[in-house]
């Protein structure tokens, strides 16, 4: 048990690379598709919430073995120079997450688009502010702040899915403990440190989410 | 298309009974779930600190720990946990749990977890002149829960309830690390052997979004059914 405890946290550390870097990638996604959600042309609309209905109904596992497994199998990807990332499982398990979150993302941000009262956009429109300044400068830092609880259950969610990593070889904290699990046949104990290791990390990440639900409450 | 053929030829026989599989891991986990949320949900609207405690760690542990991490406990620490048992009263060969046990067990014990939140916020949000009225009307503990409380618990938790099931499906796809045939395992085997794993696994999108469209239709209409009488609330 005391062992494993380093191991598993330099593992720890690959789970967090992974999940912030698929959480920034898929901010912009989900904020992009949140956009087009709203858009009123229905073609724009529909292929949003293709997108949004398609990864959030299927399993994250298939995502991943669609990108990882599947996307080889193109003999066009490989002769491009999208297949020195798709060749990685490091990226593709990226690319997996990033869309899955974005996906999720893209409702919660739509949601608290959709509730921002009219009336506040309306005064920004009566002081004669331009429409995309009240975009960026009224609507989206509310819609952020509203967002905030139900993205911080998202940010958790994704932490778990980051575990997923290990089913295409990466070593994450998830890998690295069946790795132990299956050398020293000891699955309560290390199931103990691993386990405790993400549910500090969902303590810190809860915590944080409320500090800034203060912060910027109104 | 003649990938998806019934017979030796294609993969579609098999693809059907792993889907048949996956809806029987995913129902009978969902109830192992509300059998485990029948137990927590009590524990946690309970006055007694002790007994919230017990619920709570149940529930924090389960939701703030990878699935997989779950599952991997009880693939390999369940036959272990079950010969140390057999053991005691005298038994010492190796036993194998079922796969189709295990994955149940797992993904029910996740599924309890979301199950019991959810029901502890339906029971919450009845109106405490509900529990006063049925006092009033002399019911005993028994009658006042099964009676009064619970039909109003599952109209509330229902729509909860349908996320969960969501979960609950789509987690089953990570048993196939337990090698239990259901949907992904069997794309797995059918992508390895036919060299297309871009077709299985896209298939596999498709089967477990069928699968969630239909459930959720059936809910919807279970949904219109119990809150017949509140359409205008």
């Amino acid at each position: 048990m005391v062992n494993s405890f380093p191991k598993l946290l330099s593992a720890a550390a690959i789970t967090l690379k992974l999940l912030s870097v698929s959480l920034i990638i898929g901010l912009f996604i989900g904020l992009l598709f949140a956009i087009l959600r709203l858009n009123k042309n229905i073609f724009v609309n529909r292929f949003a919430y293709g997108y949004s209905y398609l990864f959030r109904g299927t399993p994250l596992l298939v995502q991943i073995f669609i990108i990882y497994f599947g996307l080889g199998q193109i003999e066009y990807l490989r002769t491009t120079f999208l297949w020195t990332i798709l060749k990685e499982p490091y990226w593709c398990a990226i690319i997996a997450f990033a869309l899955n979150t974005g996906a999720y993302t893209s409702e919660i941000l739509r949601s608290a688009f959709q509730t921002i009262k009219p009336g506040i956009i309306e005064a920004g429109r009566s002081l004669g502010i331009s429409s995309k300044i009240i975009f960026y400068k009224i609507q989206i830092p509310i819609a952020i702040r509203q967002s905030l609880p139900a993205y911080g259950n998202e940010i958790i969610l994704m932490m778990k899915g980051t575990s997923l990593a290990s089913t295409v070889t990466l070593m994450d904290l998830t890998g690295v403990a069946k790795y132990i699990i299956s050398t020293t046949f000891r699955p309560v104990e290390v199931f103990i440190v691993a386990g405790g290791i993400y549910l500090f990390m969902t303590f810190i990440i809860h915590n944080v989410i409320k500090f800034l639900e203060k912060k910027y409450s109104f | 298309m003649e990938l998806l053929a019934f017979g030796d030829t294609g993969w579609g026989d098999e693809l059907f009974y792993a889907t048949l599989m996956t809806i029987a891991v995913a129902i009978t986990a969902m109830l192992i779930g509300f059998f485990f949320a029948l137990i927590f949900t009590p524990l946690k609207l309970s006055k007694n600190k002790f007994l919230n405690l017990i619920a709570n760690t149940y529930t924090t542990i389960i939701r703030g720990v990878p699935e997989l991490l779950v599952i991997y406990l009880f693939f390999f620490g369940g036959s272990a946990a079950v010969m140390f048992v057999a053991s005691i009263f005298g038994y010492g060969e190796y036993i194998e749990i079922n796969a189709f046990i295990t994955g149940a067990f797992s993904i029910g014990i996740i599924s309890g977890a979301y199950s019991t939140e959810v029901f502890r916020g339906a029971i919450q949000s009845i109106d405490k002149g509900q529990f006063e009225a049925a006092n009033v009307l002399g019911l005993n503990k028994f009658g006042k829960f099964f009676k009064i409380i619970l039909p109003q618990t599952l109209r509330l938790a229902l729509p909860n309830l349908s996320n969960v099931w969501q979960i609950t499906l789509k987690d089953t796809s990570l048993i196939s690390v337990t090698g239990l045939v259901e949907i992904m395992r069997q794309s797995y085997v059918a992508a390895g052997s036919t060299r297309d794993p871009l077709f299985f696994y896209s298939f596999a999108a498709v089967l477990y979004l069928l699968l969630t469209f239909l459930s959720m239709k059936l809910i919807n209409k279970l949904e219109v059914k119990y809150s017949r009488g509140f359409s205008g609330l």
